[in-house]
């Protein structure tokens, strides 16, 4: 007590120090301090560049006005980016829906598998995940070859007529969706996969005691069980997907009459190739806002789930 | 409600490993039977294959007198209490007891009469509409057994019901478990490991081990009459103490001579049934609540002998004392007053009229 009121009294300078020490070693701080470096690391690859990126769709096309939303409109009123939305939402949702069609029955045969031979097929089954979708689609392009390539090649033997499958719009987007569908279905699997796994089994068997057959206990038990990291999987998808610029680019590089366009592959045209910055940026951010209310949704319903049942 | 017949039932797994042998076993309708016995002696597997959740690899099990070996679960007519509760995480309580009723399409009316009804015998109505997360252990309890209840099936099957609960909540939930049975009378078919459990819920009680039943019988008889060492020694605790010793004739008479001199005179009326083992070496069992130092009783048969206890548990209202009898552990059940001490000799009773006398060469109860 008497130390105190020395401290006090004769040297106010101690106090500030020691209630500074004090805001030191709150426990608050600790956390602050300990998580910054990841702080300025989102703040300097992520925020930034994304508020630079919205900044510069505002430009006009010399960098050097601000615009304010001038360049969505222009946009909006364009036939051929009118087409690039089409061809994106129809792109995205196929695959994604495909993917995770596949994913699911690929995860399913697999976890019915015995443990000893699970492990080669799913490591086969993961092999068009790993390889860099570049590379994999320049294979894609040679097989989709009219003349020389083996899909047709095959599919004369049956007898059914060569398919132009790059040179043709409807199947130049069958093709790029195909392609996209092989390469992202094994992410959708081992999701699956390990999801299946998590279910006990008992919930299976007192199922099936309840007179559940095999599609119910699918409906009611497996879905069900499975519903989070269904939703987080496909929205996981739904944005890679729509951000998609390879196998585009490599397959039809934007044709035939730039009617296979993604939002990537044009921003990359109207940016870069056509020198439009601006309006690129402003074709990258197209699907932000919607993308955004929709994980909003999807996030919300996995915690709620996670409170109500984990 | 039903009876269930098990007829050579054998389980076999790959690389021929036999987890149940053969076993014969008749459950009357309305009864409680009780599968009892250390881990890995096949109750559970045997109360899976009744299920229908483990194949019969041979043998025959019937339900109500229909052979259901190749009938699924589904259509067994019978409910099952999983130890982990197996409780739907995704659906409320009332979802999760009317599951197995919605599956079969019952009139939603007959389907809420009758979860309401389960819900009010197990006193679960208060949460009806909250999700198994938020239930405690003994409340998931209730909601797996009302889940079962609701369906009222031919048979209840029990896997270890009780667990994973706390030592006073099973207390609790094993009144709960039998009181229910008492209400609704269905054939029921419980496993544990638990002695305890098993004698005070079963109408009879099966011990299993290795894969087969040594022995079927009520509580009492099990406890009084074990007809094997294994079955002597499981079912009662502290468990039985076995002593070797050697059976001898003396003066008209049969004589327990353990090594080290000790001798105690076997009661007239049990010397016949022993006689053919006379001059050979058996094994001596008593338990230790019929070694103990109560002189306030009148029984029969009383054979005073002195031993030194090397550890000594007060228990309340008993108190445990572990002897070292020529290197056999043995335990005593004392009064709580007795003044005892390590290391100071202690004079005890023998109640020889609950003796038991054990073949060594055959571990069957002479």
């Amino acid at each position: 007590m008497a130390d105190g009121t020395v401290m006090i009294q004769g040297a106010p300078g101690s106090v500030a120090n020691s209630s500074f020490r004090r805001f030191a070693r709150r426990r608050s701080t600790i956390a602050f301090l300990m998580t910054l470096p990841l702080i300025l690391v989102i703040g300097g690859l992520v925020a930034w560049p994304a508020g630079y990126a919205i900044y510069l769709s505002m430009l006009n096309r010399r960098m050097t006005q601000f615009i304010g939303l001038t360049n969505f409109e222009i946009l909006l009123e364009s036939d051929s980016f009118r087409m690039v939305i089409f061809q994106s939402v129809f792109f995205a949702v196929t695959a994604v829906i495909l993917k995770a069609l596949i994913g699911f029955w690929l995860a399913h045969m697999l976890h019915h598998l015995p443990t000893k031979g699970q492990r080669k097929w799913r490591g086969m089954l993961l092999v068009p995940w790993v390889i860099p979708p570049a590379l994999s689609t320049l294979g894609w392009w040679w097989m989709f070859d009219p003349s020389y390539s083996s899909i047709n090649w095959l599919l004369a033997i049956f007898a059914v007529p060569s398919v132009p499958w790059l040179g043709e719009p409807w199947w130049a987007r069958i093709s790029v969706i195909i392609v996209n569908v092989w390469y992202g279905a094994p992410f959708f699997m081992i999701m699956y996969l390990a999801a299946l796994k998590s279910v006990p089994e008992q919930l299976y068997e007192a199922a099936a005691i309840d007179g559940a057959t095999s599609s119910q206990r699918l409906r009611y038990v497996t879905l069900p069980m499975m519903r989070n990291i269904i939703s987080i999987t496909v929205l996981f998808s739904l944005i890679v997907t729509f951000a998609n610029y390879d196998i585009v680019r490599v397959l039809t590089n934007g044709g035939p009459r730039d009617l296979t366009h993604v939002f990537a592959s044009y921003a990359f045209q109207v940016g870069i190739l056509a020198g439009n910055i601006p309006r690129g940026a402003a074709v990258s951010l197209f699907m932000f806002p919607i993308l955004g209310v929709i994980a909003f949704f999807v996030l919300r319903g996995i915690n709620r789930r996670n409170r109500e049942e984990a | 409600m039903a009876e269930v017949s098990l007829r050579k039932i054998v389980k076999a797994y790959e690389g021929g490993v036999q987890a149940v042998k053969g076993i014969d076993l008749e459950i009357q309708d309305h009864e409680f039977v009780v599968l009892v016995g250390p881990s890995g002696c096949g109750k559970s597997t045997t109360l899976r294959m009744i299920a229908g959740l483990e194949e019969i690899t041979a043998g025959e099990i019937a339900i109500g007198g229909t052979v259901v070996n190749d009938i699924p679960p589904r259509d067994r007519d019978i409910a099952m209490v999983f130890q982990n509760y197996a409780l739907y995480p995704h659906m409320s309580v009332y979802e999760n007891m009317a599951f197995g009723l919605t599956l079969r399409k019952f009139p939603k009316a007959e389907i809420d009469k009758r979860v309401k009804e389960a819900a009010r015998i197990l006193d679960i109505t208060p949460l009806l509409e909250r999700k198994p997360k938020a239930l405690s252990g003994g409340q998931r309890q209730r909601v797996a057994m009302g889940r079962a209840i609701v369906r009222d099936p031919k048979v209840f099957l029990f896997d270890e019901p009780l667990s994973n609960l706390d030592a006073k909540l099973r207390v609790q939930m094993r009144t709960e478990i039998k009181k229910v049975h008492q209400t609704v009378r269905t054939t029921t078919v419980y496993v544990t490991h638990d002695q305890v459990e098993a004698l005070t819920l079963a109408d009879r009680v099966v011990v299993m081990n290795h894969g087969i039943i040594e022995q079927v019988g009520p509580p009492q008889e099990l406890y009084h009459h074990p007809a094997t060492k294994f079955v002597a020694g499981f079912i009662g605790s502290p468990a039985m103490n076995f002593i070797p010793a050697q059976l001898e004739e003396a003066s008209g008479g049969l004589n327990i001579v353990i090594a080290g001199g000790m001798s105690l005179p076997v009661p007239p009326s049990r010397v016949d049934r022993y006689r053919g083992h006379a001059g050979k070496p058996v094994l001596f069992g008593i338990r230790p609540e019929h070694l103990t130092d109560d002189k306030t009783t009148d029984k029969h048969h009383l054979e005073p002998l002195s031993l030194t206890p090397e550890v000594i548990e007060p228990m309340g209202m008993e108190t445990l004392a572990h002897f070292k009898l020529e290197g056999t552990e043995i335990s005593a059940r004392l009064d709580p007053s007795t003044p005892a001490e390590v290391g100071k000799p202690l004079a005890l009773l023998a109640h020889m009229g609950q003796m038991h006398l054990i073949d060594p060469a055959t571990d069957k109860v002479i």
